[in-house]
């Protein structure tokens, strides 16, 4: 699937200014966007995700416009199917890891957890977290909590899914794992990954095509 | 016992009170966001006037509107021929009014609190904007809003001035406590208005202290933690 992004942005914080000024295109598995922190790439996941609005570009995910500044497209985050694991994880403190894991398969308001459907148990199982689904968020681990982040992103089914540092809050050992981890999961579910590291190993053992950014701009390598 | 039926007609006032405060006071603060600027700011400063007017000014605008010759008055009059003044759902209004600030400071508040990861998270995962308010927003703010809530039950129960004007004082009807307790002392009965203020202290004791209790209550499942 092919991912082109071609974006602008400046974003202000008090009196600073930072532009963001981004063109890359990619077929591979698996994109890493590569740069150390403060360079942008987290602004970045965010427009492909549709959680913030570039200033001009377009960003396509396999031949589907999801911003388009031009023709004044703009599909809000919920449309978009591009699934997102934090780099916090994010996970509802208030929901059980059932409930979070589920979160996606319902829409409605009031959404009652006994209603989970099979995939919703069978991504559990994949992930380990058969015994924890009755545990909430701060009962786990940081491994735990990741998986739970995971398992939540894919119930949505997304055609695209964004990480952000997904190994930066662990220790060295389980990285080493959860990079081997990683790169079944997604060819297991079969989708297209973004990830963003600032860490040269994780560049190393996840291959596929490499994006440096720095300072708000692509590099080419 | 004669203290039972202003009692429960304040318990009745005060607790629909609450209930409307909540549903406009949680949408206004929904409405007014986490972010500040001069435009939000004077909106809640408005929204607040009520807690800080006089509640005589209170009652006089609320007879103003509601009243017979008064906009929603009028035309409530002149389409179901319904008249607000002196009844106690006049008295409801009046004590909504009063503890709408309370809630809306409270609400506010409590969604500022609310993670912005965890909406975006919710966004990510196919919740459109009213998904994510009350699937996640709403019970993440619960707590604080339940507190704010407690303080608007609280001084709905005690309201005395807006509720005066707007209901007045017909015993059974619209008569609440601190008025029952305002016309006895009036009237020189010591012995029911020592009644009704042990009453009124008593209500008012209990709010307090389920208030205090769910802001110090821990999130559920902290007790467990490994």
């Amino acid at each position: 699937m092919r991912l082109e992004v071609d974006i602008a942005k400046t974003l202000r914080a008090r009196e600073r200014e930072f532009h963001l000024q981004l063109k890359f295109a990619s077929d591979a598995d698996v994109t890493v966007l590569f740069g150390p922190s403060g360079a942008g790439k987290t602004q970045t996941l965010y427009a492909i995700a549709g959680l913030t609005r570039p200033d001009s570009g377009a960003i396509r995910v396999g031949g589907e416009t999801l911003f388009d500044a031009q023709r004044k497209i703009n599909l809000p985050a919920h449309r978009r199917g591009v699934g997102y694991v934090f780099q916090d994880y994010a996970l509802f403190p208030h929901l059980s890891v059932l409930q979070n894991v589920a979160f996606a398969t319902s829409r409605s308001v009031l959404f009652n957890p006994r209603q989970a459907s099979a995939d919703v148990y069978a991504l559990l199982a994949r992930f380990a977290l058969g015994k924890l689904a009755s545990s909430y968020p701060h009962q786990l681990s940081g491994g735990q909590r990741q998986r739970v982040a995971l398992a939540r992103a894919l119930a949505a089914r997304p055609r695209l899914l964004l990480l952000d540092e997904p190994f930066a809050a662990l220790d060295a050992p389980l990285r080493a794992r959860l990079r081997t981890e990683l790169l079944a999961v997604r060819a297991q579910f079969d989708v297209p990954m973004i990830v963003i590291t600032h860490d040269p190993d994780d560049v190393a053992a996840l291959g596929g095509r490499v994006v440096s950014i720095e300072n708000g701009r692509t590099r080419t390598r | 016992m004669e203290f039972l039926s202003p009692l429960w007609l304040t318990l009745k006032v005060a607790a629909l009170a609450t209930v409307l405060a909540l549903v406009f006071g949680i949408a206004a603060a929904r409405a007014l966001g986490r972010r500040n600027g001069i435009v939000r700011d004077t909106a809640e400063s408005l929204l607040t006037l009520p807690l800080v007017l006089p509640p005589t000014v209170l009652g006089y605008y609320l007879l103003v509107v509601l009243g017979r010759n008064g906009v929603i008055g009028s035309w409530l009059h002149d389409a179901f021929g319904i008249s607000l003044i002196f009844t106690w759902q006049g008295a409801v209004i009046a004590a909504a009014v009063a503890a709408f600030p309370l809630i809306l400071r409270a609400a506010r508040a409590a969604f500022r609190e609310v993670d912005p990861q965890l909406e975006r998270a919710a966004r990510t995962l196919g919740s459109n904007s009213a998904a994510v308010f009350f699937r996640v927003s709403l019970p993440l703010a619960w707590r604080g809003i339940c507190a704010g809530a407690l303080l608007a039950f609280a001084r709905a129960m005690g309201e005395f001035g807006a509720t005066l004007m707007v209901a007045g004082s017909l015993p059974g009807r619209t008569q609440t406590l601190s008025i029952a307790i305002y016309n006895a002392v009036m009237a020189g009965d010591d012995a029911t208005a020592q009644t009704l203020v042990l009453v009124s202290l008593t209500v008012a004791v209990i709010a307090l202290v389920l208030a205090a209790q769910m802001l110090q209550r821990r999130p559920r499942g902290d007790d467990d933690a490994a």
